[in-house]
């Protein structure tokens, strides 16, 4: 019994000292940037790494989600003879949760997985501390790039995927359904606004961003240097985005929709 | 892969972001730049202002010319005092003019319809209008019919 008492507390210290060694970890990652001139050379590649090679799997499946939603919008609001609101349904809902939540989600599977291992390798075979032992900051060379990276690519990518989910849901829409293209698009700009649905989308996908990419790196920069470490360590980073994403999720749509 | 093309790539990906936001803002939200500011502001009470809601329409013969802005209650004469932005440029609105509250199709959502009067003297920015209607409430219709008043 003591002994149970005693493992449980030791496995809640375990918990609050990873959370504090990740704040440790973000903060010297953070404010130790590298001069312009060698980090924008770092923070380019890591940016095609992380943004860019994401852009496929965010793209298709931003379509195919948007063209579900024009299906399914089209067969609800039919009954109610009012398939021309489905513009302004496909819209809101990309821009305000879909085009955040979907693309942060593809982003923590494709790119975040992809960093914990890249990261975690790199400690398994020592690589990390041979740049110490060479004066290299691995916090600066390494980790810095990856999550200014991550950042940037977030919010893009979530961008990218409302927009083309949009244009997917208009082609189900207007070109198959046959809904007039006029009251598609007029309906969609009376009912969105910039300011409250597409720019807190965008600080959405910012914080997501933000969430995904830091328990990324960290993940992978805290694993246990074996191969079952890193593959933990991966596991980690997807579970722990995912749940991240989803619980922030309803906070900052708690925040900005609700009104209470 | 060499550094320049790399460059060239996250430099098309980070275009591509923008015109998505910008697309985002034309032509889903409808924002058209610089004519967002050009409003002026006017006021109405309504006995009943039903189900209308902040950034719901302001019409007059059909044509949205605004926008509500706040919907509070007015706490000397319990009624409930809704902002307006209309347009600048429709600037020509007679002060005996009325605002109506009515509902778009049968479940739609309400909006204000500006009823127009016929003064010379044109609306200013801060002025309230003298006579509105409030909104259509079905249920009390039913039960004044009921009860035969």
């Amino acid at each position: 019994m003591i002994h149970r008492i005693r493992r449980l507390g030791r496995q809640g210290i375990e918990v609050l000292r990873a959370l504090g060694r990740s704040g440790v970890f973000l903060f010297g990652a953070l404010w130790g940037l590298p001069r312009p001139s060698e980090g924008l050379p770092l923070l380019i590649r890591q940016l095609y790494v992380v943004g860019v090679l994401s852009l496929a799997i965010v793209i298709v499946s931003g379509l195919f989600i948007g063209m579900v939603l024009g299906l399914q919008g089209y067969t609800i609001l039919s009954d109610y003879g009012s398939e021309d609101a489905v513009g302004q349904m496909i819209a809101l809902t990309l821009v305000r949760e879909l085009g955040p939540v979907v693309a942060a989600l593809l982003f923590a599977g494709r790119a975040g997985s992809a960093l914990t291992a890249e990261i975690g390798l790199m400690k398994a075979t020592e690589q990390l501390s041979s740049l110490e032992m060479m004066g290299v900051d691995p916090l600066r060379r390494v980790i810095a790039p990856r999550l200014w990276a991550g950042f940037i690519a977030m919010p893009l990518l979530a961008v990218i995927f409302s927009t083309v989910g949009i244009w997917g849901g208009m082609l189900v829409g207007v070109e198959w359904l046959g809904v007039f293209e006029g009251s598609f698009w007029g309906n969609m700009q009376a009912s969105v606004s910039f300011v409250d649905d597409v720019l807190n989308g965008v600080i959405k996908s910012i914080v997501f961003g933000f969430f995904c990419t830091w328990i990324a790196v960290f993940q992978g920069y805290d694993c246990v240097p074996t191969s079952a470490g890193i593959s933990s360590a991966t596991t980690k980073t997807v579970v722990y985005s995912s749940l991240a994403v989803l619980g922030l999720d309803f906070v900052l749509t708690a925040v900005m929709f609700g009104s209470f | 892969m060499a550094q320049r093309t790399t460059e060239f790539i996250v430099g098309v990906f980070m275009v591509a972001g923008f015109a998505a936001l910008v697309f985002l803002a034309l032509q889903v939200s409808g924002l058209t730049p610089g004519a967002a500011s050009d409003t002026y502001t006017v006021y109405a009470r309504f006995n009943d202002a039903g189900g209308l809601a902040v950034r719901g329409r302001v019409s007059m013969a059909g044509v949205t010319i605004g926008r509500i802005q706040t919907i509070t209650l007015d706490q000397e004469s319990f009624q409930a005092q809704v902002v307006m932005d209309i347009d600048a440029s429709v600037n020509n609105i007679p002060t005996d003019s009325s605002a109506i509250i009515r509902t778009s199709g049968l479940l739609g959502e309400q909006y204000i319809d500006i009823s127009v009067g016929a003064d010379e003297t044109a609306m200013q920015n801060g002025d309230a209008f003298y006579s509105t209607q409030s909104a259509l409430n079905l249920e009390r219709m039913i039960s004044n019919f009921a009860s035969g008043r």
